[in-house]
Formats: C-alpha cells, structure tokens, sequence
C-alpha cells in the first residue's frame, strides 16, 4: 500500500515539478513573477483536449501541440507585455500585476469559449492498462506522466548546464547589463526563456488534465498557489531546487492525506513553506545573499 | 421622476456597490500603509478575514453591541499581526510577499477545518445587518485623516527612509523593525475593520472571500491606484470595485475585459492612475505656454 502511494506521490510531484520549472525559470531569467503561469498551463490542456476532440490525435502528438500552443502564448505575453515594461525599466511589482490583468483575461475567454464545466478526456485515448512492478500496480498512463517530466527536465537541466545557449541564459541570470556588454542577445534569449517556460506550463496542463481526468478555467489557480510554494521552497529562480522542491511537495501531499487526512491536504504546501520561511529565509536550496552596505 | 426618488431608486439598486467602494478603499489603504514602508506584505486579505470572523462571532454568538465587535474586528488581526510579525517581517521583497501569502492559505485552512466555530466551507451565514451607509463613510474618513496625518509625522517619515534604504535608515538611529511592526499591525487593523463592516453589510461570510485571489485584488487597486498619495489606493478601489459592474453588458467575456484593461493600465500608466507629480508638471507646462 505505501508503495503505491509513494508512487502516486512521485507523478504528482513529477507535474508539480514540471510547473514549477516554467515558473522559476521566468523568475530567474526575467526577474518576473508571472502570475499567468497558471492560465497558460490551462490553455495547454484544453489545446490538447482540442485536438483529441477535434481531429482524434494521439496522446504523444497533443503533448507536443500542448508544449507549442503554450509556447507561442509564452511568446505573445513576452512581446506584447513583458518587453515593453522592460523597456522601461518597470519595478519588479508592475509586471506582476500585468500578469495577473493576463491572467484573468485568458481564464474568462476560456470558460466563454468552453463553459465552466468540467471536460473529460474521451475514454478510449487514456492508457488504461496497468503494470505489476516490484508487486506495485501502475498505470501506464503514470508512468507516461512520469517519463514525459523526467525527460523534459533532463533535457533542460543539460540544455542549461551544457550548452552555449545556456550559459548565456545563466549570465544573463547573474546580470542582464553585463550579458548585453558580452554580447548575448538578450532581448532574444528572453523570448526563448518566455516560450520555453509556457511551453513547460502548458505540458503541466495536460498531464494534470490526463491525471485527474478533468479540465476546468480555473485549473490554473490551485497549481499556482502550490508553485509559489514550490519556487520558494527551491530558492527563487534555482532550477533543481524547483524540481526537487516539487517532488517533495508531491510527497508531502499524498502522505499526508494517506496518514493525517485529506482536508489538511492544502495546509502542506502553505505549512510548510511558512516554517521554511521562518528558518531559512530564502529557500530549503537557496543560497543565502545578505545585501552589503 | 424627482431627483429624491430618482437618488431613492438609485440607492436601492446600488447602495452595496457604494459601500464596498468603501470596504474596498480601506483594504488599499490598508496594504498602502505597509508598501509605503517598503514592505510588500500580502496577507490583508487574511487580516480582513480573520477581522470579519472575529467581529461575527461577537455580535451572533456573544450578542454583544456593534461598537464592541468594530473593536474586536480590528483588534483581533492587530493581535496576530503581532504575533506572526517578528519572525515574518526580518524577510524581505518577494519572499516577505510570498510568506504573507502562505499565512494566508494557512488562515483559509484553519477557518475551514474549524467548522464549530467558523462554519467551515460553508460560512456563517445570519450575521445581523449593522453597518449602516455612515459607519463606512466615518471610517474611511478616520482612516484617511489618520494616514495623512502619519505620513506629515516623524513616524511618516521613518516609513519613507526605511522605504528608500533599510539599511541606510537604520544606521540613522532609526528602529526599522519597531516601524515595520506599527506599519503592519495597524494596516492589520485597517484591513480587520474593513472585514468587520463588509461582514455585517452582506450578512455572509465564507472562507474562500479571503483566499488568494482577494490577496491579489487587494495590492492591484493600490498598485493601479499609486502609491505616492492617499488617493492612489481610493482611486484604485473605485476602478476595480466599479469595473466589473460597468462591463455587465460583456457578459461571459466580462473578466476578459476587466483583465486587459487592468493590462492596458499598467502598460501605458507607469506610475499608478494618480501621479501628482506628473500631473502637475503637465499643468505646469501649460501654464507656461499661456504666459511668455
């Protein structure tokens, strides 16, 4: 029994993970908070709900529209918002509330477009088969989820620690000002963290959408509120502590519901992160900066 | 139609709208009290909450007089300001936003969980109807005299050094936590008050009217509003108290539409609607054109 629930706990923690990557590397990058995280992951789940629905594509093919789909979303925001409000040079707090006025516009066009109601998967595309691992019964459809976070976030760990495009990426991190005298293309780089980071929201979606079986508008509020805790918990802006961050909370989550009961379920994320808080200002994997006179 | 019975109608249809624009003015004013000592504290909404719950179960379980429950309103989330402010307030930019958040949830959590006293997800419901159209107007006029009155101060002052440079002011001999408390526990007070009259003007409470999303709301209307006076944080709780109600004819689409102005806003009006500065620069300007 406790093994099947530790490995509930690492799906969930897997799309936890995934969420929150998209939303610290924007916060690491572009020093933004985008609250609109959480409506471009919803948008990725109905795009994939669409195709299904519409021209009967296979699960693998909706993810990859999903990750597009919120891409380019990522990418509009960035240029039609974020850009102009770098340009001027906007406090930290401005571009927040931007994200949030983007936010509420999306998850109302939504439910206009959708209605309110919950919308399923059609039931002959979800993998329903199960797997006798090590006496554990999983369905394929976890370790689809699982599979599909793991690689994406290896992919982007060694993206981010391999390769050109990368190392500009965490100058640019360190100091937009002195990437830009190096020669980086910053502006450029920006949109590419922008789209990426939906694109990752939007994959979120769907494989919350699949987990649960059920979209809705405001599917993106509770996820958001779970990654805030999750990028606080990791450091602000620390890739690998969000991943783990968010495996933890995963963990946390399930068993603490197998052990004390669901309705403290919510409790965890914000529980824990207030303690965090309280003992290690910034982050359980935060590195300590204290400013200096 | 005379213009008695035309205000008559009028009222009729619209005196809650009216009376949360002053429960709404007094939450602005509430968050710009800790903003304008540099402090981005989030947890207004849950101050508000814990006010509205601690003032209805004053007048419905213990049937005391309205007067009593305004003070127990206020002084409830004061007290736990208090409590949760010390270890809360040494963090700082986003993560003191982020902990004030989380303290938030977790009030949420805990009004849910305890349904003897707080009726859970379902709410209290049967608050007695006391807040009268002047209670709200007396008190945001309180609230406003008080706040210029400390911003013209010594303590207004500290608020602003502390605001600019932290560091700075305390080697001025300035107490910062000691202002940062007042700071936070008197907007505590603020946001509790505006709790105790909105609950005993819509005679229900639920805990989910104090969640994120209201957090959120709260530090929109006094970021849109700007906060280098007192009537930034009015002006922005008027917009987005009446915005919702202006676009009723949009329908479904109606947030759509509230969400991108709220966008628009933001991109072309940097430094909040009200900006007397540059509005007197632009009359200034003026001025000069008419006289060579």
């Amino acid at each position: 029994m406790l093994e099947q629930q530790l490995f509930n706990a690492l799906s969930l923690g897997c799309v936890y993970a995934l969420f929150a990557l998209g939303f610290t590397l924007v916060f690491g990058v572009l020093g933004v908070i985008n609250l609109s995280h959480g409506a471009v992951f919803m948008v990725g789940a109905y795009a994939a709900l669409e195709l299904v629905l519409r021209v009967h594509a296979p699960l693998w093919a909706a993810v990859v529209f999903a990750f597009v789909f919120s891409g380019l979303v990522g990418l509009l925001i960035d240029r039609l918002v974020l850009k102009p409000l770098r340009a001027r040079d906007a406090p930290h707090l401005i571009p927040m509330i931007a994200t949030i006025g983007l936010g509420l516009a999306m998850n109302s066009l939504v439910q206009g477009l959708f209605g309110a109601e919950n919308q399923r998967f059609p039931s002959d595309v979800l993998p329903d088969q199960a797997i006798i691992i090590a006496g554990v019964s999983v369905t394929v459809l976890e370790l689809g989820i699982i599979l599909v976070s793991f690689v994406l976030m290896t992919v982007l760990l060694l993206a981010l620690k391999r390769t050109q495009l990368g190392r500009a990426l965490r100058a640019i991190a360190e100091s937009p000002k002195a990437a830009r005298l190096l020669g980086i293309d910053v502006e450029g780089l920006f949109m590419v963290t922008s789209a990426t980071a939906a694109g990752l929201g939007g994959v979120a979606g769907v494989l919350i959408g699949l987990y649960s079986n059920a979209l809705f508008p405001l599917m993106g509020q509770p996820i958001m509120h779970k990654g805030i805790a999750v990028i606080i918990l990791g450091g602000m802006g620390d890739i690998r502590g969000a991943m783990l961050a968010g495996l933890f909370l995963g963990f946390a989550e399930v068993l603490s519901v197998a052990y004390i009961g669901s309705t403290m379920r919510d409790a965890v994320a914000f529980g824990l992160l207030f303690l965090v808080l309280l003992v290690r200002p910034k982050g359980l994997f935060g590195s300590v900066q204290e400013r200096k006179v | 139609m005379t213009t008695l019975e035309y205000f008559d109608n009028f009222w009729s249809i619209y005196s809650n709208l009216v009376l949360s624009l002053g429960t709404a003015s007094l939450l602005a004013l509430s968050i710009y009290l800790t903003l304008s000592c540099g402090m981005l504290a989030m947890a207004n909404a849950a101050f508000m909450g814990i006010g509205a719950y601690a003032s209805s179960l004053i007048t419905m379980k213990a049937e005391a007089a309205f007067p009593v429950a305004i003070v127990g309103g206020m002084a409830a989330p004061a007290v736990v300001a208090l409590l949760i402010g010390l270890p809360t307030l040494r963090l700082s930019g986003v993560y003191l936003a982020m902990a004030t958040l989380a303290f938030g949830e977790v009030v949420r959590i805990v009004i849910l969980n305890t349904e003897d006293w707080t009726g859970g997800a379902l709410g209290l419901n049967g608050i007695p109807q006391a807040t009268q159209w002047w209670h709200v107007l007396l008190a945001v006029v309180l609230v406003l005299a008080v706040l210029a009155r400390l911003r013209r101060s010594r303590i207004g002052r500290a608020f602003e050094a502390i605001k600019e440079d932290e560091t700075a002011a305390g080697l001025m001999g300035i107490n910062v936590t000691g202002h940062k408390m007042l700071a936070f526990v008197l907007g505590a007070a603020i946001a509790g008050l505006a709790g105790t009259l909105n609950a005993h003007l819509t005679f229900f409470i639920g805990p989910n009217e104090f969640g994120f999303d209201r957090g959120v709301e709260i530090l929109t209307m006094t970021i849109l509003g700007g906060i280098n006076s007192l009537s930034g944080p009015v002006i922005g709780a008027v917009i987005i108290t009446v915005l919702p109600e202006l676009l009723r004819s949009f329908k479904d689409y109606r947030a759509v539409v509230n969400g991108l102005i709220l966008v628009v806003i933001v991109l072309f009006l940097p430094k909040g609607l009200w900006n007397p500065a540059w509005m007197r620069q632009r009359l200034g300007l003026r001025a000069k054109g008419v006289t060579p």
